[in-house]
């Protein structure tokens, strides 16, 4: 296997509601950053891919216009996948893995503004038994909420603990979109939005893009000074049906972090894509991460939830400490689906 | 006993969508009844309508450039099937017109010409909707006819 | 660096207008079933998935694969959802191609497909836009204004769609799957057919299909344990542009030439016509069986339509071009790329039954998408590379 790294994360602040730009317009700058970030000139560049959501623009083939903020000519090597910008990241990995390119540049965007992102993702389901029922996101993110809660002996006051964590640590953020003080009485003395879940369980909805740049070998030492080497990563799906699945755990994040190499040493940091409070510890108990490792420096996806980006942005954040030197060894977690069907973990380590 | 084949179960979501910044500026001019684009900073190439960027070079454009309503025709075809996406009935010609300043065609609906007489190289100009009905979309500019002028020859493009 | 990578099970379902007798699942299981029976193994064997279909909008359903995960007995799988427009079932293929090649996985199963009767397909494409004109109406109004450049460049006879149509449609006939069947076709018919965006004629254009195409790819240590010929993988090669900028030469477009060059260096090969024995190409209005030609390099720039006229890409000419009938025939969009990549597999794999290419023993599949901007290519044979 190739030594493939991490070189460059940028991202767009998270917004409620992007109404000046378009995604075009708002991811180009994003692209550039992380291109000029890179220390790669845009055509050394030997692969690129992107991730994104028709259903989310609202229109077919919404991918397609984004290409004009790469600026792609001469003809370049370039794929998409209708997912978060996190599995793009990982077919790039294969890209690199095959020695067909030493380097990529991955993207994702996405508006969750546009439409009512909860009503939009119930388009996941089943279209014929569970759809037509409309279930939204966050229906189904309690249901979940519910049989963890009974299975696992945490509480709501442990369920609020997260969200006042993050919004706090988000205040560090500067492309955080919600960040503040709150204490843990205050929040639970909201009213339920969906029982057992609060307002403050929920992530908000944002509009956002991020690119990554990766490199391999030689290549990555040349131009980053400190890479963020992706020591494993691996990704895994559950059956769809939600009564296959046992909800209160997460066994593909647990099988993906195992063949990703997340136990063989110790780790410093873990971004975590857990748009909901309860799937914070799901993944938690799902990694065997210890109490004292620190979830979310960032904020996680409670403070900033762009969707089809948010598991990309996990990945740069656990990167950028490692390219910074304040961390040696971070995991990073992408989810999909309804309930956390789909899971990718990747390991990022520094100092080969 | 009848087994169950299939079910209807009509969707329907609401998008609020954005322009962006380049096509406000466009689409604003179209109410003012101009026609604007932008050069890019690099090739200096001239978009029409405007969309921020570059394509080809990747770089934001800023730079605003007006161009008259009158142009070539460089391909077109005859549209005779209906769709519901269409603002317009078929039989008609959609062309792509390049406009005298601009570096890409674009889509436009070309009227008073009968069909066996629209070719390559003809020359056209905008026909608007009066100024009071003028909005900032597309269909302020009703349609593009002949000008009467001797036909160009049309450059092949050579995506170099 | 790279593995070795052979297909090892191919499986179609039989394309239609609206394959009502079968769920999205059932529809995908078709081809899925088939193509693991091909290859001779189970759902163990299967180490990944991927995914392709063209806008989820078609069908209603976002991210199908959450949903297919069932039917695909994917719990505990690597599963991606590829989607780069036309051109998707193709670089589905090399996506799954690449993970062998990567030496990530042993065995992967590919899948691509589209139930458009389930959605509205027609409103899929050319959904209104806000801020976005609307004289373009569906894929034959931007590609005609196309074609009739193409036809001003090169001089090509005005008939010459037509017997494209007329070859297509014959072959169609021979191949079970065959969405569309005309046993009486004849080039009278194709000319009198109604004219759609003129130049293009109704039995000059591709259907929409309902249908699925699966295919199995193994390492080269997994091939040996199926049964059937394999079909090596000798070069695989992607290519994207944008749709529009100042220059673009949208007829014979860049993307496709750089894309046919890579590959063919990669695969060894020098002179494409010669060195090949046939080829499937994405031709989904008649007219771009000539434009492929050239933008392939089979033909000199502006010769591509002798190919046709001389009867050289018929089924028994010198270089048989759709050979399956094509994407004239069958066009279940998110599947089209990988059928063409299939059925080149097919033809050196000696299975082409009732089409088969006497002596193919190297084949090229090629896939395009969006406004001729996206290229997804592969080259197969019969040797190991």
């Amino acid at each position: 296997m190739r030594q493939v790294a991490v070189v460059s994360f940028a991202q767009s602040r998270s917004v409620r509601r992007e109404t000046d730009l378009n995604e075009v317009e708002m991811l180009m700058p994003v692209v550039q950053e992380a291109v000029a970030r890179s220390g790669l000139q845009k055509r050394e560049i030997g692969f690129t891919v992107s991730g994104s959501s028709d259903y989310l623009a609202g229109g077919p083939f919404s991918f397609v216009g984004a290409l004009d903020a790469v600026g792609a000519w001469p003809p370049i090597v370039e794929s998409h996948v209708e997912m978060d910008g996190a599995f793009a990241l990982y077919e790039a990995w294969v890209k690199l893995q095959t020695g067909e390119a030493d380097s990529a540049l991955v993207y994702a965007f996405g508006k969750s503004s546009l439409g009512d992102v909860a009503e939009i993702v119930t388009l996941q389901l089943d279209p014929y038994y569970v759809a037509p029922l409309w279930p939204d996101a966050v229906s189904l993110a309690a249901l979940q909420a519910r049989a963890f809660l009974e299975a696992s002996g945490k509480t709501e006051r442990d369920l609020a603990a997260v969200a006042v964590r993050s919004r706090r640590d988000a205040r560090k953020n500067p492309m955080a979109q919600l960040s503040g003080e709150r204490s843990v009485e205050d929040v639970l003395a909201e009213p339920y939005l969906v029982a057992p879940l609060r307002r403050h369980d929920c992530p908000p909805i944002s509009d956002g893009a991020a690119a990554i740049v990766l490199a391999a070998d030689d290549v990555a030492r040349r131009v980053c000074r400190r890479p963020a080497w992706i020591g494993g990563i691996d990704h895994r799906m559950e059956p769809h049906a939600l009564g296959l699945r046992d909800l209160a755990r997460s066994r593909s994040t647990a099988e993906a972090g195992e063949r990703a190499g997340v136990g063989r040493a110790a780790v410093d940091l873990a971004e975590l894509h857990a748009p909901f409070t309860h799937q914070e510890l799901i993944l938690r108990d799902a990694l065997r991460l210890d109490d004292h490792v620190p979830v979310n420096p960032s904020g996680g996806a409670l403070a900033a939830n762009p969707l089809m980006v948010a598991g990309l942005i996990r990945i740069g954040e656990a990167a950028r400490r490692i390219m910074d030197g304040d961390a040696k060894r971070a995991v990073a977690h992408a989810t999909s689906g309804p309930c956390l069907q789909q899971n990718l973990v990747c390991v990022l380590e520094g100092g080969r | 006993m009848a087994n169950v084949k299939s079910i209807e179960t009509p969707l329907s979501l609401e998008y609020t969508h954005t322009a962006g910044r380049a096509p406000t500026r466009f689409l604003h001019g179209m109410a003012q009844g101009r026609i604007l684009g932008q050069r890019c900073p690099e090739c200096r190439k001239v978009y029409v309508p405007p969309r921020g960027s570059c394509p080809r070079c990747g770089v934001a454009t800023d730079e605003e450039v007006e161009v008259t309503g009158k142009g070539t025709v460089t391909t077109f075809c005859i549209v005779r099937i209906p769709s519901d996406a269409l603002s317009v009935d078929p039989p008609f010609t959609c062309a792509h017109v390049l406009l005298d300043g601009a570096d890409i065609p674009f889509f436009a609906l070309i009227q008073e010409c009968p069909f066996d007489q629209v070719r390559m190289g003809m020359r056209v100009e905008a026909v608007w909707v009066p100024p009071a009905e003028r909005k900032p979309t597309f269909e302020s500019i009703r349609y593009f006819r002949p000008t009467g002028e001797p036909d160009v020859v049309v450059r092949r493009e050579g995506g170099e | 660096m790279s593995q070795r990578c052979a297909v090892v099970g191919i499986g179609q379902t039989k394309h239609d207008t609206m394959r009502v007798d079968v769920s999205l699942n059932g529809l995908v299981r078709e081809a899925v079933d088939r193509a693991m029976a091909d290859a001779d193994v189970g759902w163990r064997d299967i180490d990944a998935i991927v995914v392709g279909k063209a806008p989820d909008m078609f069908e209603g359903t976002m991210m199908p694969e959450l949903y297919l995960a069932d039917a695909l007995a994917a719990g505990g799988k690597p599963v991606l959802r590829v989607h780069t427009a036309g051109s998707v079932g193709g670089s589905t293929g090399i996506v799954a191609a690449s993970l062998i090649k990567a030496g990530v996985h042993e065995r992967v199963l590919v899948v691509t497909y589209e139930k458009q009767s389930e959605g509205n397909a027609m409103w899929a494409l050319t959904v209104r836009m806000p801020f976005q004109q609307a004289i373009v109406a569906g894929a034959g109004g931007y590609f005609a204004p196309l074609i009739r450049a193409y036809i001003a460049r090169s001089g090509a006879p005005a008939d010459t769609g037509i017997r494209v149509a007329l070859k297509d449609r014959q072959n169609g006939l021979r191949n079970p799957h065959s969405h569309l069947a005309f046993p009486d076709i004849s080039y009278e018919m194709i000319a009198d057919s109604p004219m759609l965006w003129d130049p293009i004629r109704y039995l000059e254009t591709c259907p929409s299909s309902d249908g699925a195409c699966a295919v199995v790819l193994a390492s080269e240590t997994a091939a040996r344990r199926s049964p059937g010929p394999a079909a090596w993988i000798h070069a695989t090669a992607m290519r994207s542009e944008p749709t529009m900028f100042a220059g673009r030469d949208d007829v014979n477009p860049r993307a496709g030439r750089d894309c046919a060059a890579e590959l063919y260096r990669r695969a060894g090969i020098t002179d494409p016509r010669r060195d090949l024995d046939c080829a499937e190409v994405y031709v989904p209005f008649s007219w771009y069986e000539p434009m492929w030609m050239e933008n392939l390099g089979f033909a000199p720039e502006g010769q591509g339509w002798r190919m046709t006229q001389d009867g050289v890409t018929a089924l028994d000419g010198d270089f048989p071009v759709n050979a399956s009938g094509g994407v004239l025939s069958s066009n279940p969009i998110g599947a089209s790329g990988l059928i063409r990549f299939a059925e080149a597999a097919l033809q050196v794999r000696g299975k082409a039954g009732a089409y088969q290419v006497d002596g193919a023993r190297k084949a090229m599949g090629h896939a395009y998408g969006g406004g001729s901007q996206f290229f997804a290519m592969w080259i197969v044979g019969s040797e190991k590379p």
